[in-house]
């Protein structure tokens, strides 16, 4: 059996520079959780389905278990814990708390991650468009549509206006 | 569910890169991640070293010119998606990436991390495929281009060999006037296909037609038979109806949990005849 290679690495995540030194086959989920104790970031399936552990990776959604932590040595990445700010919550933590966006919780980081850079650049979603840029989030609980009117609120908060 | 352990490498040259994979047969390219990283995780692959090709950013890129369009290998599906240069000649990029995955992993993924990898249900390898696409293929002494048609070999093999890399995907212009279609049936967004079809048309000089079906088990797969319903039907909704029948009398689908090969083989002449519509309509003259 081959024994793993370490290297050190250094990533920012939530704006805050983390070094550590880590096995090469560890995970970027793994890593989030159980090197730096981030534990927001949730893990589903491991295997890219189910888009509970997605992170932003330099700003854009990626499947943090899909991705190796010696990846993203030098990377800028952020979690569900930068979201809020303080005790104020995101216009999306606000929605999804307004329309019980929610149920087990599970899949919700995962789900706000993809939609805060969702609607960073696409303000005005439709609800069809909403629903495809859901897709690759699976929730067990809700069935969706109460999910679907969360987002939809959060963008009408986010641009300024009170549904 | 954890990748076994392996040497880690991070060239930033091809060269290093080929130099790596020329030395170790064991190696395995890291692209995008969105096949491989789950492949890892279920230790199907057992790579003695990885090779991770994301920060050679010479290999992305896309460049256009009178000849054609040049897509780097490591290439995000998502900057493929959205450039305006290959929407304006090449529409079946964008109309098939719309059905790869999610925004999620459009984000990592890359166009020639999915055609090495050649899923024989996934979309790009049958896109190739209709536009006559050329890959270039290189190792550390020399390179080689191979057309799509030789390229995709069966589920999940390419004529790839130890020791070489994918590093470029050439498009040739297509015919003047030429209109593109694509359709998809999938249970799900983003799914892997039941069955889809990619077609290209046009009327210029003696007449031009690609008809591809994949989802059937092994593959993108040229339907010659289809192909000549069209171009004999003078594009008619005739034509487009024998297309159809052509493509389900020509597919060997299979059996499996997704569906029934019946289903499978009806469904493709379906999508090809639903992509023959649609392209001719987009077509010119």
């Amino acid at each position: 059996m081959m024994s793993s290679e370490t290297r050190t690495i250094r990533v920012t995540i939530n704006g805050r520079a983390f070094g550590r030194t880590i096995e090469t086959n560890l995970l970027l989920s793994d890593f989030i959780r159980h090197e730096v104790e981030l534990t927001g970031t949730h893990v589903g399936c491991e295997h890219g389905v189910c888009g509970a552990c997605t992170i932003l990776f330099e700003g854009k959604p990626a499947r943090s278990c899909l991705m190796l932590a010696v990846q993203a040595d030098g990377a800028r990445i952020e979690t569900i814990e930068s979201l809020a700010d303080g005790e104020r919550l995101h216009p999306l933590q606000t929605a999804f708390a307004e329309n019980h966006g929610l149920q087990c919780g599970y899949c919700t980081p995962g789900i706000l991650m993809t939609m805060k850079a969702y609607l960073a650049e696409t303000p005005r979603p439709t609800e069809a468009q909403v629903r495809e840029a859901l897709s690759g989030n699976l929730c067990r609980c809700t069935g969706y549509q109460q999910i679907v009117e969360a987002v939809l609120q959060a963008a009408a908060l986010m641009r300024g206006e009170r549904p | 569910m954890k990748p076994p352990p392996f040497a880690y490498r991070d060239p930033t040259t091809l060269d290093d890169a080929l130099a790596l994979l020329a030395d170790d047969a064991e190696a395995r390219p890291l692209a995008g991640g969105q096949s491989l990283m789950p492949m890892l995780n279920f230790r199907l692959v057992r790579p003695s070293t990885v090779v991770d090709l994301n920060r050679i950013s010479a290999l992305a890129g896309i460049a256009v010119d009178r000849g054609g369009a040049t897509i780097g290998a490591m290439t995000r599906q998502v900057d493929a998606l959205r450039a305006p240069v290959l929407a304006e000649q090449w529409p079946l990029i964008r109309m098939a990436l719309e059905h790869v995955g999610h925004l999620q992993t459009r984000n990592r993924g890359t166009i020639g991390g999915s055609l090495a990898h050649n899923d024989p249900a996934a979309e790009l390898p049958a896109v190739m495929l209709a536009l006559d696409a050329r890959m270039t293929v290189q190792r550390a002494k020399g390179a080689r281009t191979i057309s799509a048609q030789e390229f995709f070999v069966s589920s999940l093999t390419t004529a790839i060999v130890a020791g070489e890399l994918l590093t470029a995907i050439h498009l040739p212009s297509p015919p003047p006037g030429a209109g593109m279609g694509f359709a998809e049936l999938a249970r799900r967004h983003g799914d892997f296909a039941l069955a889809a079809a990619a077609i290209v048309v046009s009327r210029a000089g003696a007449g031009h037609a690609r008809v591809v079906v994949t989802g059937m088990g092994d593959g993108p797969q040229r339907i010659p038979a289809a192909e000549a319903a069209l171009l004999n039907g003078r594009f008619g909704e005739a034509a487009i109806a024998e297309a159809g029948a052509a493509a389900s009398a020509a597919v060997s689908p299979i059996d499996d949990l997704h569906a029934p090969a019946w289903y499978r083989r009806k469904i493709a002449g379906v999508m090809a005849a639903r992509a023959a519509r649609d392209a001719i309509g987009r077509m010119a003259g």
